[in-house]
């Protein structure tokens, strides 16, 4: 039974190959995607294709990525977590308190993990023990980050971060910035365990085959447990990152930064009930979001009017994926 | 069939000495008693504030907490309804803002309350079609499609206000949010009235029924007969109609709008209809439970104001209360499986 299940997983043998090659299909779409956007700002505004700005959009989109990780597996087992924006907001005030209390950035980055790490447990446990849907589950812990945000702060701003924090967003090791580095480590670590371990084998199965898993003795929810808790890890390591780059902490710093986040994984092909997901798509997915924000911010469109192109564009991206359902 | 003879006499006499009051409790359906338990949820709860503080019990107070369960319960009627096919609206928030900040855009503009009122609904009616558009036709799961319509709708209207504040409105106008009549808010009086459309319309016409049938089972109603997307449509149709009431009334009240008005009521509408009873799974619930959810929630919300919480606190309160809420009714359902 154990062996039949594994090797339907598509990350082995011949399952791999196809995979693959489905995959090719989205690929082209979000690829497409990035290209249109890139060639439409290259002609609308005058900045766009210079060096420093397109350093400028890999940098800023270093922290999406950090999310967009982490919510790629959560779509992948069919759930959803709204709450990631709140807690990254949460342990940017936390990560920002004790790093001005303490001067220092190890206890304040063990903090703000902290903060992710309970988040994702109690979001993981509200999921998979208590069986509460994923999207209202994450709504209530999403109300309760926003509201201590606040509490934490009483809504205002804690400035005097230490030069030690910042140089983790402005600083550069080997004539690469920094968050470009964590950034990439991040993702080289999720490739490896998406595709390259029995953990990410069990993730795949998670979404498109939960039964089977079950059957072959597999202890799903501590896997989605698992799930839900990296993606509050996740969130504490981009406060880290979030907090350097605005040198502050804000009781609203991130609000709604889940949807440029699940944004960037459905236009990146990832699908929301199927358990098929793609990493290298949310990479693209997450240039695409960083690419349309930082084009309309040239054209000076203001953040929140952005956040609508950010919600056409995904809508365009699931018409075309509806489109290619109905033709295969 | 021997050996139990203790047990089952046992038994027996309990349900004798039983056979009167419990009898009776055992004999009401379902939803009678879960709506009697949260009417006495309710009760409790109005004892518990009137003993922890002085100024609860006062004609100001009372009348206060009315006119803003009234608010809620607008909003949440219409959800409830999205919530009772087995989705879920997300989007009636920015609904409330962009419905308002359009009806007052045009009130300035042209100065007729009647424009304002048509605009205010008519915007509300139009993105509750566009939602239900989006779940039926491209297939996309409800959450995720009001989910990107709150974030479209937030940009939009955004755009559109500039970051400006519009406020003073004709004291005609006004008079739907603070107006009185008899010593009572309209907007309790509107909500009396919708509840009593909202009671007959889900639980006596042959539509309502229908939204009921389609969320219990969506497969068995398409078998016998019921047009499934035309339901659907109309629950989100319906749901972002009464977020345009609910952004006129909040409007009238504020007496001014900005582009983040009403935004913050998506978690205490969804709270609402949930602590009313109302399953997220589908078929289970009503329109009378998501009026004493919404007088639960205020009642709290007021409680922690009188005892002077900061108000920093009542998102956290209101989302522990929609997962405790969830949380109680799976344990309810897997009693009944039993």
């Amino acid at each position: 039974m154990h062996e039949m299940t594994v090797r339907a997983e598509p990350v082995e043998g011949v399952g791999k190959l196809t995979a693959r090659l489905k995959h090719a299909g989205s690929a082209s779409g979000a690829l497409m995607m990035l290209i249109v956007l890139c060639a439409v700002f290259a002609f609308s505004t005058e900045n766009f294709l210079d060096g420093a700005n397109l350093v400028n959009v890999a940098v800023q989109s270093t922290i999406l990525l950090l999310l967009a990780l982490p919510m790629t597996l959560i779509i992948m087992t069919e759930g959803l977590d709204l709450s990631m924006g709140a807690v990254l907001t949460l342990a940017n005030v936390v990560l920002a308190t004790v790093a001005v209390n303490t001067g220092g950035v190890s206890l304040a980055l063990l903090a703000a993990l902290g903060v992710g790490l309970a988040f994702g447990l109690v979001n993981g446990t509200l999921v998979s023990r208590l069986g509460i849907p994923p999207f209202v589950a994450t709504l209530g812990t999403l109300g309760a980050a926003q509201g201590l945000a606040l509490v934490v702060t009483d809504g205002q701003s804690v400035v005097g971060i230490p030069a030690s924090v910042q140089m983790f967003y402005s600083g550069a090791f080997l004539g690469v910035p920094a968050p470009i580095w964590i950034a990439g480590i991040a993702y080289a670590l999720f490739h490896v365990v998406l595709y390259h371990t029995r953990f990410g084998a069990n993730v795949f199965a998670l979404g498109g085959n939960r039964e089977a898993l079950t059957l072959a003795g597999v202890r799903t929810r501590l896997y989605l447990v698992a799930v839900y808790v990296i993606g509050g890890l996740m969130a504490g390591l981009a406060a880290l990152l979030l907090t350097a780059r605005i040198s502050s902490g804000h009781p609203t710093a991130a609000l709604g930064m889940e949807f440029d986040a699940i944004a960037a994984v459905a236009v990146g092909g990832t699908s929301f009930e199927k358990g098929k997901g793609w990493l290298l798509g949310t990479l693209i997915g997450v240039l695409a979001v960083g690419v349309l924000r930082n084009g309309l911010n040239l054209m000076g469109v203001t953040s929140a009017v952005q956040v609508s192109a950010i919600g056409l564009l995904v809508i365009l991206a699931l018409m075309i994926d509806a489109f290619r359902g109905k033709q295969s | 069939m021997k050996t139990p003879t203790l047990s089952s006499s046992a038994a027996a006499s309990a349900q004798q000495n039983a056979s009167g009051l419990q009898g009776l409790w055992q004999a009401l359906p379902d939803p009678v008693r879960s709506v009697a338990f949260r009417l006495l949820a309710l009760g409790l709860l109005c004892l518990a504030l009137s003993f922890a503080s002085d100024a609860f019990l006062t004609t100001t107070n009372l009348v206060n907490v009315l006119r803003q369960a009234a608010l809620l319960f607008l909003l949440a009627s219409g959800v409830t309804l999205v919530i009772l096919t087995a989705g879920l609206d997300l989007s009636v928030g920015a609904n409330v803002a962009m419905s308002a900040c359009l009806a007052a855009t045009l009130m300035k503009a042209t100065g007729s309350i009647t424009l304002a009122v048509f605009a205010g609904l008519g915007c509300g009616l139009l993105i509750g079609i566009a939602n239900g558009l989006l779940i039926t036709l491209l297939r996309l799961p409800p959450f995720i499609a009001t989910y990107g319509m709150l974030w479209i709708l937030h940009g939009v209207t955004y755009w559109f206000m500039k970051g400006e504040t519009i406020h003073g409105f004709p004291p005609a106008f006004r008079a739907i949010g603070s107006g009185h009549w008899l010593g009572i808010p309209i907007p309790v009086y509107l909500m009396v009235a919708f509840l009593f459309i909202g009671v007959v319309f889900a639980q006596r016409t042959r539509w309502g029924q229908e939204i009921y049938a389609v969320g219990a089972n969506p497969e068995a109603a398409r078998l016998s007969g019921v047009p499934v997307k035309s339901r659907l449509v109309l629950v989100y149709a319906v749901s972002g109609a009464m977020a345009g009431l609910a952004s006129l009334i909040f409007l009238a009240r504020l007496n001014s709008a900005e582009g983040d008005i009403g935004e913050a009521l998506t978690l205490p509408a969804i709270a609402a209809v949930l602590i009313g009873g109302t399953s997220l799974f589908g078929g289970v619930g009503s329109v009378f439970g998501t009026l004493v959810g919404a007088l639960i929630l205020t009642l709290v919300l007021n409680g922690m104001n009188l005892l002077a919480i900061s108000s920093n606190w009542q998102p956290v309160v209101t989302g522990v209360i929609v997962v405790l809420a969830v949380f109680l009714d799976n344990l309810t359902r897997k009693g009944d499986r039993k």
